[in-house]
């Protein structure tokens, strides 16, 4: 499908989604309750198939974070860009890792480099840093480690 | 642990696989509740080798951070840099010349096929055959020395940079690489003479680890696991890049769903990649070998993602910026960190002696997943 | 022929006219002490090197080369090294089973030198059931290595005690039913009697098929018994890090380690004795001078060659083979080797009473 077809069966499927413009996939921005209803519906849509979830990450805008979600269809090889604005004192998701098993590993990860809770997550625990991470973001702006801080 | 052990029914047995194992390849550490020798659940620790790679490169410029990243999967550091110099020119929108493409795909090759020949001698050894090690180590000394010598590395090469590549080649590199392909082609039968044909081994992997193309693309395997399961995943072929395009090449696939059809993947996809090598040996365009590029790099604001497909799978590469000379967020989608996340699925219910087995058929590098 | 039984005859000579009866059987039994454990070294520093060299020439290396002439010393600097480590106790170990396991395995091994004869008429003790004492007494070795296991309180080492346990007691019985089939040719379970019925011609040969089926089960079930790969799952490094021994070091493990080696070689040497005519030389029917030029190579060099030989096959297997899964390795024996063999003793019977056989 190309970008200007996912962007009109998007809309039909939830029409409070925004595009951003740029970029060589479509890039829609979606409320964080909006979001497991619509990632369901990608996964869902036959016309969709978004079954790939290639790459979830967080980005820290130092006033808000925003989840980037990664998709690609093995089926029809077409891509797209979900972006969810989080609150930065209170970042609360929804967990993909019923509709994509590889979010639970990637929930993790950013669950601990972000502080981003993810509701019903089957396993929400420290995947990477030792105990006692819990609270330290490393990966936030304001990360500051007063004993290991390299400065460059 | 203490908690874990808490929460364990009667008569299973814990054991810490790991950070010091010699069948993890490095520190990956897993946490598996036995019973018997049968496994019940199996779960990675990860952080032993975590050096923050993402948090490192945002104070880093578009052409430092690049050599941080042949520390990832340092069996495919040509790779991860070419991930990176392309996501890089994708931002500045260079024109690379077409000599430094051709140079770039052939050191890719020759490190997938690196890559894969330290995989097979691992491998072996962790089903209890230490000889073939050896064997595999014969041919990869040759790329080595091949990178070695237009490298001036041997692991951690820093030979692709935004623009091209950093230096031209050696004036021997052509006569080297015909070289190595002579020895590997007379070579190459011995691997299935002593590994793949032996009963014993294809009893160890028939079967065992079995992976469905539906799980495999659920929990975002890519690279050789997921064409072990029959899904195509080959970015060379889906989403091309460089001159991929150009060449002749088959993407491997085998329906077997198990380990040994991931084996039999990484050792057809060496041929591939001597075929793309073959191809390309003499016909390297003369010209420029890397594009004039401003000293200091500044890439526009947005957002870029390249992905490429190294030796383990698919390593995306994601760049934020600001418009300034560092980015202001990284995310490397490592392959292994995916892969890695299937373990669990495929591991519970076999025995203890097939886990060393399917995760060597995983072809787990602790660096790549931990980053 | 100055051979060994000469060497061996003429000390006992010596020593009973020298000294009274009693005091020169006890100075026998020193000095036969002394050469066991003399030989119980010097095999174990032998089948190393040996080991190591060649591992080294199949996977295309040199192998040790810096110690000594061509490296041969090697081993040798590998034991002081070992002597002078410390000889750590975990201490959540069983002490005392922890510091009894090695010497168990050790006084196993040694117990497993007395039958075995060496060269003609040489031989320690030519005691009647020669054979059923080696198979009974080598199975004591599974309970030192459960002891090891056990004491260690460590799980990698109890779990490959248990793999090890599964393991020996299982092949025993198809080596156990490979030796009876030789056996029941020769009507004799002492070893001077098997080896001369070799005189003529060695089993293997003159036994027929079923003789070489017995062998090859005897090889493959010996293999298993000591432990070594593709049957190493006692130890398996990379599941178990190092199996029953994780927790030895020192003088301890080298202990394992050299009585590992020890009963390779007495297995082997069992199995040369019942297949390969033992001391026999090699002799091919009518050819008079070829035989007659086999006799003048002493006999304890027939002996040590075929025991090598037979040494060098099961390192051929370890450096060549991946290991077998632990439920695999239990199917090859109950449900291939021991009806394989139960069938061929049948036959084996039935050409030794209808005395089809040479």
């Amino acid at each position: 499908m190309q970008n200007e077809e996912l962007k009109a069966t998007i809309t039909e499927l939830l029409p409070a989604a925004t595009f951003e413009e740029g970029g060589e996939w479509v890039n829609v921005q979606v409320e964080a309750a909006d979001w497991l209803a619509l990632a369901q519906a990608l996964r869902n849509n036959p016309a969709l198939n978004f079954d790939y979830l290639f790459c979830l990450t967080c980005v820290d805008w130092k006033t808000h974070l925003t989840m980037v979600y990664h998709l690609s269809s093995t089926q029809y090889r077409h891509n797209m860009v979900v972006k969810v604005k989080l609150d930065r004192n209170k970042p609360e998701v929804e967990t993909l890792s019923a509709i994509w098993r590889t979010a639970e590993f990637h929930e993790r990860e950013v669950y601990e480099m972000f502080g981003v809770n993810f509701l019903n997550h089957p396993d929400l625990r420290l995947l990477i840093l030792p105990d006692g991470w819990e609270g330290r973001n490393p990966l936030r702006k304001d990360f500051e480690d007063p004993i290991n801080m390299i400065k460059l | 642990m203490v908690e874990e052990l808490g929460k364990t029914m009667e008569g299973d047995l814990i054991i810490n696989v790991g950070p010091q194992h010699p069948a993890t390849h490095g520190v990956l550490h897993l946490v598996i509740t036995l019973n018997g020798e049968t496994i019940k659940n199996v779960e990675p620790h990860l952080g032993y080798i975590h050096r923050s790679i993402e948090k490192m490169s945002e104070s880093l410029t578009y052409r430092q951070f690049i050599y941080v990243t042949s520390r990832m999967d340092y069996l495919s550091a040509h790779i991860n840099n070419h991930a990176c110099a392309l996501c890089v020119e994708k931002g500045l929108q260079v024109e690379v010349p077409a000599r430094a493409q051709v140079i770039r795909v052939l050191m890719d090759e020759l490190t997938r096929i690196a890559s894969h020949e330290l995989w097979w001698g691992a491998m072996a050894m962790d089903l209890g055959a230490l000889t073939p090690f050896f064997y595999a180590f014969r041919e990869r000394e040759t790329i080595n020395e091949i990178m070695e010598e237009t490298c001036g590395a041997r692991l951690t090469m820093n030979y692709m940079v935004p623009g091209g590549v950093l230096q031209d080649l050696h004036p021997d590199f052509q006569r080297k690489v015909k070289e190595f392909i002579q020895l590997y082609k007379r070579k190459i039968h011995e691997y299935d003479e002593l590994v793949t044909g032996n009963i014993i081994f294809q009893n160890r992997m028939k079967g065992v680890g079995y992976l469905s193309p539906e799980d495999a693309i659920s929990y975002g395997c890519s690279g050789p696991v997921t064409r072990g399961s029959g899904v195509r995943s080959d970015v060379r072929k889906i989403y091309p890049y460089e001159i991929y395009d150009k060449l002749e090449f088959d993407e491997v696939l085998e329906t077997g769903c198990d380990s040994f059809a991931r084996y039999l993947v990484r050792v057809r996809e060496m041929e591939q990649s001597v075929r793309i090598i073959e191809q390309l040996i003499d016909n390297i365009p003369e010209g420029d070998y890397q594009a004039k590029t401003k000293a200091v790099l500044k890439l526009p604001k947005g957002e870029f993602y390249q992905r490429v497909e190294t030796a383990r799978g698919e390593l995306g590469v994601y760049i934020v910026s600001e418009g300034g000379t560092t980015p202001y967020r990284i995310k490397y989608r490592s392959p292994g960190f995916s892969n890695l996340s299937v373990l669990n699925k495929i591991a519970t219910g076999s025995k203890l002696g097939d886990l060393v087995a399917m995760m060597g058929t995983l072809d787990l590098v602790i660096p790549d997943i931990d980053r | 022929m100055w051979s060994l039984s000469q060497i061996a005859g003429s000390i006992h000579e010596w020593l009973s006219t020298t000294f009274n009866p009693t005091i020169a059987l006890i100075l026998e039994m020193v000095i036969a002490g002394v050469a066991i454990i003399g030989l119980f070294a010097v095999l174990g520093l032998v089948l190393v090197i040996m080991e190591r060299k060649v591992a080294a020439w199949i996977q295309i290396r040199l192998g040790p080369n810096r110690v000594g002439p061509k490296g041969l010393l090697q081993s040798a600097a590998d034991t002081v090294k070992l002597l002078v480590k410390e000889g750590m106790t975990p201490d959540g170990a069983d002490k005392f089973l922890f510091n009894l396991a090695p010497f168990v395995a050790m006084i196993v091994a040694m117990l497993l030198m007395a039958p075995i004869a060496f060269a003609k008429d040489f031989q320690l003790w030519d005691l009647n059931i020669g054979v059923l004492y080696v198979s009974s007494v080598s199975s004591i070795m599974v309970i030192s290595i459960l002891m090891a296991g056990w004491s260690s309180n460590n799980k990698y080492s109890l779990m490959g005690a248990m793999r090890s346990g599964a393991q020996i007691v299982s092949y025993e019985l198809s080596a156990g039913l490979a030796i009876l089939s030789i056996v029941v040719l020769t009507g004799s379970l002492q070893i001077s009697e098997i080896v001369q019925s070799q005189a003529n011609g060695w089993w293997l040969f003159k036994g027929h098929i079923p003789a070489i089926i017995a062998f090859v089960i005897f090889m493959i079930a010996v293999t298993a018994e000591t432990n070594r790969a593709p049957f190493d799952l006692a130890e398996a490094e990379s599941e178990l890090t190092a199996g029953f021994h994780t927790e030895y070091s020192g003088m301890k493990f080298a202990l394992f380690f050299l009585s590992e080696y020890v009963n390779v070689f007495i297995v082997c040497a069992i199995g040369a004795t019942l297949f390969l005519g033992g001391w026999m030389p090699f002799h091919i029917g009518n050819w008079e001078a070829f035989n007659h030029i086999m006799d003048y190579i002493p006999s304890s060099i027939w002996f040590f060659g075929k025991t090598f030989f037979l040494i060098f096959l099961i390192m051929w297997f370890r450096w060549t083979f991946p290991r077998l899964r632990i439920d695999q390795l239990l199917n090859l024996e109950w449900k291939y080797l021991l009806p394989i063999s139960m069938v061929n003793l049948l036959l084996m019977t039935a050409l030794a009473i209808l005395g089809w056989h040479f």
